[in-house]
């Protein structure tokens, strides 16, 4: 089927939905309650705490004599989780024991806000790809290549501050767009899987990077690692709080929150309020109906996967204009997983933008508050890792989470795999 | 060992499905099923297959009642089946199929060669001729169907249940498959043979039983006529009776042809075979047919969703082939599939999100990129109360509404702008009388404002209560066009594939 060379007898391999088991799994995430969500949390909180106890040696020693002095043992085993959320807490919420200015005592919000910048724009990238039906898990190329064109246009033009900023973001955008475009492209006119197309260009992406940081016109030539060429400081995003007294200077929140401020804005209002949205969301979610109701499939995942690698671009784009790399260039880790922990924000906060706002926040304060607990409690900031993993576990399934809290259940996933055969 | 079957009754919710069905079926016996789509016919074999439970009556073998709750059950009580859609897995080969569920082992390792030669016994026994090592996904349909015998035969089967298995094979493996079953019956094995093909009935069957909504209305002998059998399997029970005077402007210019129209499917059988057909303005077209003869390609291909080979179609003296499905219904096409679930309707979104799927882009409802929510939901009320939509609210998602009520949607929407044309495939499949009425009531209300209409309906009945015309559709082609006055023996022995000229004479 996907020799064939026009687009009218493409189109129906285009519009094949996605393999039954992924596209069920997905249905049943994003249909999920909020309710689950919100317990998915706890419980991953909850197994957390065991791995803070297990993974500390004292504490573990006064298990050794648990039923001669079980006191002990759970003394130890609170004060050690006590000690490790209240740090994880002070270190992405509020510090109260920090001295009283103002600078210091948003610190860790601002942290957490600046962790959760390019988690919502990445969450929204891969959210509305799964509106429109398909999985985009290029997130890791579209980034990469939104950061490169980012900045060879950062480091080009020496224009004035907002105009450099301004055109540095818009390349990424560009860069990221393109190369999500392409995917769509190949799936519409092909029917070429998205999974699989994205994948791919994900080695093509970090390849590319890789040698094009020791080309003679990117290479930092003062450096020995493996580093671009800084970009202008016209061209940096700039920091948002520095005017702040007392120590304004050292918070990193910049002006990319706003950008993914107005992303949200953005896909909510692309999702509900435009007739392309809702094209996308008819395509996501019965093709064959959105086709006979006149809609062009192919036209639909080709937009879906040009904005979803847009926003993926910008999150290149604020990885080497904001502060997250002191030297504002491209490194070969410029990426930082962010295109995969960006599926888990997307599938945390339903694939809707409102969502996504909560799913990215709660992650950027488990990142940064994992920081401060590693500093000041020694618990290794792995947990964190693994507890945002579990939460997208317990998302991922909604029974096990019913069933550990004894909730009534929608019950409808058990027939609904019943009901689908081999090919379902 | 004989299969005997008292009074079975299932119910869902209100509908009996099978209504105290009594069968009897010996050893060494082909015993035909004979009825229409939804009489009932596959409920029966799913509840002897152990696949749903009875409300009632009981289920015999060898002489001893037998409960069924599974397929297991089904299988060790020596009864297999063989469904219209393959139970096989594509990339095993046809040894691992057949050992599927049956699996022997040796050691810890699976016994393949104990299934190869299980398979090889088998087919040469019966003639099946069937490479064990095959993959399944490689072989053609016929084969693959006898591969889903052979695993029956493998399981010890002395009853074998064959749902339609005609309905995906070609004329060759039909009589393959024939020959196939005539030396199972040597061999004493009970065959019960459901299938709406009076062709093949009279052809095998040596007993028949005909279904009608979920009734046994009557046994025949094979040598009954053609005809004889189409009456017990369409009855002459009441028409639904449609308010309608007759079509006015018998004489006027067609608004709407089709010619020489031929559709391919990927395998490139003309499922579509060089059709015409006229509608005139203010007239209902009836395409009457069993389902798969050609009539759903027919639709799609006037909507555009494939592409024919050949041929023209032309609305208001303007050619339709090559535009899209967009631009078709922009020209006033308005089109209802004939499954609304997975053609017409997206069940996740809202009512009101529905009733707009194909006007979103258009004002009132989109200008310039931007959709009118308060629009919207203005339209969404209106419809709902003009087309009686029962919801709780036009918020609700349209896959939670009843059969009919999503029915409803979808003439609602396209009836809902201004149409030049329109194509209705089974408006009124699995809906309830109520809505149904009120359907067929709004198509005859459209044909009355002069439009053409294509009714394309696997109920006769509703066929002929509806249409002007009526256009008999077998294998691809219109076999015959006739007055709705005809009577529906001779309908339905065209709608089997009887020669035309010899029902037109009778």
């Amino acid at each position: 089927m996907s020799e064939q060379p026009t687009e009218k007898k493409a189109a129906p391999a285009g519009e094949k939905a996605p393999p039954g088991g992924l596209r069920r799994v997905l249905d049943e995430i994003l249909q999920g309650s909020w309710l689950v969500t919100a317990l998915a949390v706890v419980l991953a909180l909850f197994f957390g705490a065991i791995m803070i106890i297990v993974s500390d040696e004292e504490v573990r020693g006064t298990f050794s004599y648990f039923f001669a002095a079980p006191g002990d043992a759970l003394s130890a085993s609170w004060t050690a989780v006590s000690e490790a959320y209240g740090a994880l807490f002070r270190g992405a919420v509020w510090n109260p024991e920090s001295s009283w200015n103002v600078a210091t005592a948003i610190a860790p919000f601002s942290e957490t806000l600046t962790e959760a910048t390019p988690l919502l724009l990445g969450g929204l990238a891969i959210g509305l790809a799964f509106r429109s039906g398909l999985f985009n898990i290029g997130g890791q190329g579209q980034l990469i290549m939104g950061a490169i064109c980012a900045t060879l246009v950062g480091f080009t033009v020496q224009g004035p501050v907002v105009v450099a900023a301004v055109l540095a973001v818009l390349a990424g955008i560009a860069g990221g767009a393109l190369y999500g475009a392409l995917v769509g492209l190949l799936k519409a006119r092909t029917g070429a899987h998205e999974v699989i197309v994205t994948i791919m260009l994900n080695y093509v992406a970090v390849s590319f990077l890789v040698w094009l940081i020791t080309t003679d016109a990117v290479k930092n030539h003062e450096r020995n690692e493996p580093l671009s060429k800084s970009v202008s400081e016209a061209a940096e995003l700039p920091r948002l709080l520095s005017w702040l007294p007392e120590g304004g200077g050292s918070l990193r929140l910049h002006a990319g929150l706003l950008i993914a401020a107005a992303a949200v804005f953005f896909c909510w209002w692309l999702l509900n309020r435009s007739t392309l949205g809702f094209e996308l969301r008819a395509v996501g979610a019965n093709p064959t109906a959105a086709r006979t109701a006149g809609m062009s499939v192919g036209r639909s995942q080709i937009m879906a996967m040009l904005i979803s690698g847009g926003l993926m671009g910008i999150v290149g784009a604020t990885q080497v204009l904001g502060t997250a790399n002191a030297n504002n260039a491209l490194t070969p880790s410029i990426d930082a997983g962010l295109g995969f922990t960006a599926i888990t924000v997307a599938l945390l906060g339903r694939a809707s933008p409102v969502g996504t706002v909560f799913a990215a926040i709660l992650f950027g304060a488990l990142q940064a508050g994992g920081r401060a607990m590693q500093a000041s409690s020694g618990v290794s900031i792995e947990i964190v890792t693994v507890i945002q993993a579990l939460i997208v576990l317990f998302v991922a399934a909604p029974p096990l989470v019913r069933g550990l809290f004894r909730l009534k259940g929608a019950g409808g996933s058990k027939a609904a795999l019943a009901s689908k055969g081999w090919n379902g | 060992m004989a299969l005997e079957l008292r009074g079975i009754t299932k119910r869902f919710g209100s509908l009996v499905a099978n209504d105290a069905i009594d069968l009897e079926v010996r050893p060494g016996e082909i015993h035909c099923l004979l009825g229409e789509n939804g009489a009932g016919k596959s409920t029966l074999m799913n509840i002897l297959y152990g696949l749903y439970q009875p409300d009632e009556g009981e289920i015999r073998v060898g002489g001893s009642p037998l409960r069924l709750d599974g397929p297991r059950s089904a299988i060790n009580a020596g009864i297999g089946m063989v469904h219209q859609h393959f139970m096989l897995v594509p990339v095993f080969t046809v040894a691992e199929n057949v050992m599927l569920g049956d699996e022997r082992v040796k050691g810890p390792l699976l016994d393949q060669g104990a299934a190869r030669r299980h398979v090889r016994e088998v087919s040469e026994r019966y003639g099946l001729a069937v490479d064990p090592d095959a993959t399944v996904g490689d072989l053609p349909v016929g084969v693959q169907q006898r591969v889903e015998i052979v695993k029956a035969l493998t399981r010890n089967a002395k009853i074998l249940i064959l749902d339609e298995p005609t309905a995906v094979l070609t004329p060759q493996e039909t009589r393959e498959l024939f020959t196939v079953m005539g030396r199972l019956r040597e061999a004493g094995t009970a065959i019960v043979f459901i299938t709406h093909k009076l062709k093949e009935v009279k052809a095998i069957a040596d007993r028949i039983t005909v279904i009608r909504r979920g009734k046994v209305v009557g046994t025949a002998d094979p040598s009954a006529s053609e005809s004889e059998l189409a009456a017990l399997m369409v009855g002459r029970q009441v028409r639904l009776k449609v308010e309608k005077e007759p079509a006015r402007d018998t004489g006027a210019a067609p608004a709407f042809s089709v010619r020489d129209l031929t559709v391919r499917n990927l395998a490139g059988q003309a499922v579509v075979d060089g059709v015409s057909l006229d509608i005139r303005p203010g007239e209902v077209l009836g395409v009457a047919g069993v389902q798969g003869n050609g009539q759903t390609e027919l639709t799609q291909a006037v909507l555009g969703l494939i592409e024919p080979e050949s041929g023209s179609i032309v609305l208001d003296g303007a050619e339709l082939t090559g535009r899209s499905p967009r631009e078709r219904l922009r020209a006033g096409l308005g089109f209802v599939p004939e499954d609304r679930g997975h053609d017409g309707l997206v069940g996740t979104a809202s009512v009101a999100e529905n009733l707009i799927l194909d006007l979103y882009d258009r004002p009132p409802f989109g200008r310039r990129g931007t959709m009118d929510v308060r629009e919207v939901r203005r339209n969404a009320a209106q419809r709902v109360e003009e087309f009686d939509i029962r919801t709780t609210s036009i918020e609700q998602p349209v896959g939670e509404l009843s059969g009919g009520n999503q029915q409803k949607v979808v003439v609602a929407r396209e009836m809902s702008r201004p149409l030049r044309m329109l194509v209705i495939s089974q408006p009124t499949r699995g809906v309830d009388v109520g809505a149904m009425e009120f359907i067929h009531q709004r198509i005859i209300r459209e044909r009355d404002q002069g439009r053409p209409v294509l009714l394309v309906s696997t109920e006769l009945d509703e066929v002929m209560a509806l249409s002007d015309r009526v256009a008999v559709m077998y294998g691809g082609k219109i076999v015959a066009v006739v007055p709705a006055d005809t009577s529906t023996e001779k309908i339905g022995l065209l709608m089997a594939g009887a020669n035309p000229e010899d029902v037109v004479d009778e």
